[in-house]
């Protein structure tokens, strides 16, 4: 099985981090894979985004054009990654800041309001886990166990981030397909 | 040790570390900054020495200097600081003097952008500074090669008293990859008796230059590196084949292009067309060993490059006319998609039934 995806959103709000728990769970459970920003110059308030690829065979291509699982964060990668998402795919948004709903029926859509249960949880910054929590809960890409143990090892130290890391992700599991449901 | 998730430019430097080097002098530039940020934490550590060179001509002169005291030495720059190096890795040469120089490509000509290309292989591969010869370019493709490529591209340096060059692209340098750190054996290398580390009533002086004014003598000299060219020639070519056994359509690639390439391959694969993969490691010297073996059987050779067209000159080559070389190459910091490979190998091969299932 090979999963190609990619996490979209403005600087700041966790699209790297999150590509990156991502990648090293799915090296702890023993598949191939690969991480690739996009490092050009991006506009300020654009797209920063993520190409990740879990494989169990080696990876090729680290670039994904295709995605079978999609996060975006803001509108302008919700423009640029909606019509990209393969037909069968995922794409989850997060509601709060994306303004836009897919119109598209071959894909399921996850619609989440990830900024405001963060907001809710006391810190804006941990949307990325909120939207971790659904991805994962909806398409069982890596066991739940290793992700919370990658964000735990990837903060070692700071505890208060841990817990709200992993309530945020706790949260996030409450959503599934509803859209298309 | 285990596997470690890392960027690709650090694993270049922490590569080097694996392979003895202690001395790093370089300039920041993207797409190979992390590569030199992490010099200059790592190499104190070691009991190494990293120093931030005020231009690129200055960092490519320490090495020349480091390098003649006896030590392994490395410096990496990305294309427009990689041709300010150019005057000094033919001093380098000249003077018959080991180092690992890196570049990690982006778009040019001139200041171009920050994204990934391949368009400084003609200037690696064919000289790029004033003077006869040729360094040993290596190219890795995955974050694991490169351990292995730095340890060798180290020992080949030593080897045979000459600069290497490691190429990447900057998406190499950018992205992320378990590796390994695996230290490898080599054949002992020959005394470094040659360096300038002082005279302790050991005999004469020793002298490194480039310089000789007499035209007999320099001539000599050129020979003398020719033989070198000659030997590196025959023992250091390196490539990878893949799916070569009933191939009609071949793709030549190298890098991370090579990666992409094999997405397209495989799909091919699954759609009944036969195709096959020669990745070029060694770009010089460049393997024509996969060619002659190939060239009378299959169809087509299919060159692809994040350039204009540049290996294509020496696929032509190798091939020599007996086999017709086609070209796609996207270029200006563009990656060509597996979408685009798979297209171009459809055109090629006259179409497939099934080709609208991309």
């Amino acid at each position: 099985m090979m999963h190609e995806l990619i996490i979209a959103g403005f600087g700041g709000q966790g699209v790297m981090s999150m590509g990156q728990w991502l990648t090293s769970a799915g090296m702890k459970e023993g598949k191939y894979v690969t991480w690739l920003p996009s490092y050009g110059p991006e506009q300020r308030g654009g797209t920063a985004n993520v190409s990740v690829v879990i494989s169990d065979d080696p990876v090729g291509s680290p670039v994904v054009t295709k995605p079978m699982i999609t996060v975006v964060l803001n509108n302008p990668s919700f423009d640029k990654f909606e019509p990209k998402v393969k037909p069968g795919g995922y794409l989850f948004i997060n509601s709060s800041l994306v303004e836009r709903t897919s119109k598209r029926t071959d894909i399921e859509v996850v619609e989440i309001p990830a900024t405001e249960i963060a907001n809710e949880l006391g810190n804006t910054k941990v949307a990325n886990s909120v939207i971790l929590g659904s991805l994962l809960e909806n398409t069982h890409l890596l066991s739940e166990q290793t992700l919370r143990d990658t964000i735990v090892d990837s903060l070692s130290g700071k505890n208060d981030l841990v817990q709200l890391n992993l309530a945020a992700f706790e949260e996030g599991k409450g959503y599934s397909n509803m859209v298309n449901a | 040790m285990g596997k470690v998730l890392m960027k690709g430019n650090e694993v270049i430097a922490e590569a080097a570390v694996t392979a003895d080097c202690k001395y790093f002098f370089g300039y920041p530039i993207t797409p190979q900054s992390e590569l030199v940020a992490y010099m200059a934490q790592r190499l104190p550590e070691v009991g190494g020495l990293f120093l931030q060179a005020e231009s690129e001509v200055a960092a490519i002169n320490m090495v020349y200097g480091a390098s003649s005291a006896g030590v392994r030495v490395m410096t990496s720059s990305s294309s427009p600081g990689f041709s300010l190096k150019q005057e000094g890795i033919s001093f380098l040469v000249g003077s018959q003097l080991p180092a690992v120089v890196v570049n990690i490509m982006r778009g040019g000509p001139g200041l171009g952008n920050i994204q990934p290309a391949q368009s400084d292989y003609f200037q690696v591969t064919k000289g790029g500074g004033h003077g006869d010869y040729h360094v040993p370019v290596l190219a890795p493709s995955t974050l694991q090669e490169i351990v292995d490529l730095i340890q060798d591209a180290f020992y080949i340096a030593d080897s045979y008293r000459t600069p290497v060059i490691i190429l990447g692209d900057g998406m190499l340098g950018q992205m992320m990859e378990p590796v390994e750190f695996r230290k490898k054996e080599y054949p002992p290398l020959p005394k470094k008796d040659w360096a300038t580390t002082g005279t302790v009533g050991d005999g004469a002086p020793k002298t490194i230059t480039s310089l000789d004014l007499n035209a007999e003598t320099l001539e000599k000299r050129n020979i003398e590196l020719q033989k070198k060219t000659d030997s590196m020639a025959i023992h250091e070519v390196r490539y990878e084949e893949q799916m070569m056994e009933d191939a009609e359509t071949v793709i030549v690639a190298y890098g991370t292009v090579a990666r992409i390439a094999m997405n397209a391959i495989k799909k091919a694969r699954e759609d009944g067309i036969k195709v096959g993969l020669i990745r070029p490691i060694s770009l010089w010297p460049f393997p024509e060993k996969p060619f002659l073996e190939s060239r009378e059987k299959v169809k087509r050779y299919l060159c692809v490059e994040m350039s204009a067209g540049q290996m294509i000159e020496d696929v032509r080559l190798a091939v020599n006319g007996h086999t017709p070389v086609d070209f796609f190459g996207r270029n200006g910091g563009i990656v060509p998609t597996q979408e685009e490979i798979y297209e171009q190998i459809v055109r090629k091969h006259g179409g497939v039934q099934h080709a609208n299932s991309l």
